[in-house]
């Protein structure tokens, strides 16, 4: 196992009201390159909040305390297939980065040694259920130079509600293209090739015309397409799923979960996929880590999760998911 | 006793030039006291039969007979006194109510307007009402926007019965819940039921909860019955082909699980 990233005593606190709430309390937790891993809990219980804090997505306003560091990958077999990236190995052709410093070489850094103690993002704007706000309103970070993971470019972040992180007015082409020319140095008609070929990558029907379209042409799930294509467009080592389907029906949501699945593999990613559907999270991750009031309640393989759950919240959340196969509520008496 | 009888029931909308059946010929009846279920995936009718069981919206063809009457033709008064007793309960109680509002205006509301308990009666009608949802009277005078998402639900429980309907239409009305909240609501909504007597008309995506909680289901597709029975027959069985891919949808925790 090796951690891509390694969250240590992480907490984060909003001012609210005059009044400072906790989101996260002292969480600490590795993130394992490659690994698809879900995190799981209820409404406000800081889960998003977390997935923020890894991508450097928090408001300014946000108090942060502990550390996450990244770590330069391996060339294992989860990388191999990778494009360049930040995380596990710069690319030092890339020239798109505002260094305040030259790249350092890509050899000398060592294995397993911290390759970025991340100094979270500050941008500002208030937190709210929905995380979308914080990406129209990021600041890009110039903090600590080439190694801090970029997010965009080292993180893909799919949010709940594409047709809120779409551009409405702009094709999906160029919401697309605009990833692959800002991160991956290509030319226009490079970038919308690129575009088109996600596209079809996500196997969006019809990507010549689609990439011509407007968010509001496509439906629903379609849209989550778009916003998927966009989030790997530059090729990242870590993709952040926030509800990215809870806002699909179930046929839908299937389908996008088989989706991520195949990108993720393909692409040789590291998924954190954020839900509060414990059943879906078991069949897509490996590992399940249970946030309850901002802490970590247990982390394990997600076979354990599921069959042999330490903490009495977990088996709450396991006896309250209504499966196809749990014993039905209605008592049946003749109505 | 038939309580709700929908007979070809259908709604068209015209979109860019074309016009599309949202709701297509559909006729299902609920008996008093009886849960049915509509379920399908985005898009295939189920909320616009709702809005047109609640008239919300008028249907193109079709009709809809409640407690014995032609629905569709009842005007003004006889309408809504008959209002009083089909009630609806949506997803998202914050969209439904003044945000503003207090519990107990929200509740004060239906017992004025249908003249169920004088001025003077109301506070302990407010306070019946909210113990009926498992709810304490302290809670009256707290805004609606304080007050957490499954307190907000029961409320939004209590105002439906506050009329002492014989039918409440549930619009994804447990959709939005955790599923430590959601249990409980369903449990409440089946405890009103054996004590009331109330129908529901309990429209979902989720074929789990639908499972659990419905007497019969209809699974719709298109605006079209696919196919329609006994809810847990249905499911665990299914031979239409919306049927089959919405429980094959369904996520599963590990089937090893004990």
């Amino acid at each position: 196992m090796t951690a891509l990233a390694e969250i240590r005593d992480l907490s984060v606190r909003f001012i609210s009201d005059g009044s400072k709430v906790a989101a996260l309390k002292g969480i600490s937790l590795d993130v394992v390159a490659g690994e698809c891993l879900a995190i799981i809990g209820e409404s406000g219980s800081g889960k998003s909040t977390l997935a923020l804090a890894i991508a450097g997505l928090l408001p300014g306003s946000a108090k942060i305390e502990g550390s996450i560091d990244w770590f330069q990958g391996t060339t294992g077999e989860a990388s191999a297939k990778a494009p360049p990236s930040a995380l596990p190995g710069i690319s030092p052709s890339r020239g798109e980065i505002e260094l305040s410093s030259p790249p350092s070489p890509i050899t000398g850094i060592v294995e397993r040694a911290p390759a970025a103690r991340l100094p979270i993002s500050s941008l500002e704007g208030e937190m709210s259920g929905r995380t979308e706000g914080g990406v129209t309103e990021r600041q890009p970070s110039t903090i600590g130079a080439s190694r801090i993971p970029l997010p965009g470019r080292d993180i893909g972040f799919v949010f709940q509600d594409p047709s809120a992180s779409l551009d409405p007015v702009m094709t999906i082409g160029k919401q697309i293209a605009e990833v692959a020319h800002t991160h991956l140095d290509l030319d226009w008609p490079q970038a919308y090739a690129k575009a088109k070929h996600l596209l079809q990558r996500v196997r969006l029907p019809y990507p010549g015309s689609a990439m011509r379209a407007f968010p509001h042409q496509l439906s629903g799930g379609q849209k989550q397409r778009v916003a998927i294509a966009a989030a790997i467009a530059a090729g990242p080592k870590l993709l952040i799923a926030d509800e990215a389907t809870s806002a699909l029906d179930t046929i839908v949501q299937a389908e996008i979960v088989a989706l991520i699945r195949q990108l993720v593999a393909e692409d040789g990613m590291t998924l954190l996929f954020i839900s509060h559907d414990i059943a879906l999270a078991a069949e897509l991750a490996e590992r399940i880590a249970v946030i309850r009031h901002g802490e970590l309640v247990e982390i394990g393989m997600t076979a354990e999760i599921v069959t042999a759950p330490r903490h009495p919240y977990t088996r709450t959340l396991l006896e309250a998911h209504l499966g196809l196969d749990a014993s039905p509520l209605l008592r049946r008496t003749p109505a | 006793m038939t309580l709700l009888a929908v007979s070809d029931l259908t709604k068209r909308y015209r979109r860019g030039g074309k016009t599309i059946a949202a709701v297509d010929g559909v006729s299902f009846a609920i008996e008093s006291g009886e849960t049915l279920a509509l379920a399908g995936p985005s898009g295939s009718g189920k909320s616009t039969i709702a809005r047109l069981v609640l008239r919300l919206v008028e249907p193109d063809a079709g009709t809809v007979q409640f407690d014995g009457d032609d629905f569709l033709a009842l005007k003004g008064a006889a309408l809504r006194a008959r209002r009083a007793r089909l009630q609806m309960v949506f997803q998202d109680p914050l969209a439904a109510f003044n945000p503003r509002a207090t519990v107990a205006r929200v509740l004060d509301d239906p017992l004025r307007i249908h003249a169920i308990a004088s001025g003077a009666e109301r506070p302990a009608s407010i306070a019946a009402l909210l113990e009926r949802v498992g709810l304490t009277a302290d809670l009256a005078p707290r805004a609606i926007h304080e007050i957490s998402g499954g307190q907000r639900q029961r409320v939004a429980i209590a105002r439906a019965i506050a009329t002492n309907p014989s039918l409440i239409v549930l619009d994804e009305a447990v959709s939005a819940l955790d599923v430590s909240v959601r249990g409980q609501i369903l449990e409440l909504l089946l405890d009103l039921q054996a004590r009331e007597r109330i129908a529901y008309l309990f429209i979902s995506h989720d074929l789990g909860v639908v499972r659990a909680i419905a007497h019969r289901v209809v699974l719709l597709d298109a605006g079209r019955i696919a196919e329609s029975g006994d809810a847990r027959a249905v499911i665990d069985a299914p031979q239409s082909a919306i049927g089959k891919a919405l429980v094959a949808a369904a996520p599963r925790l590990n089937s090893t699980r004990p």
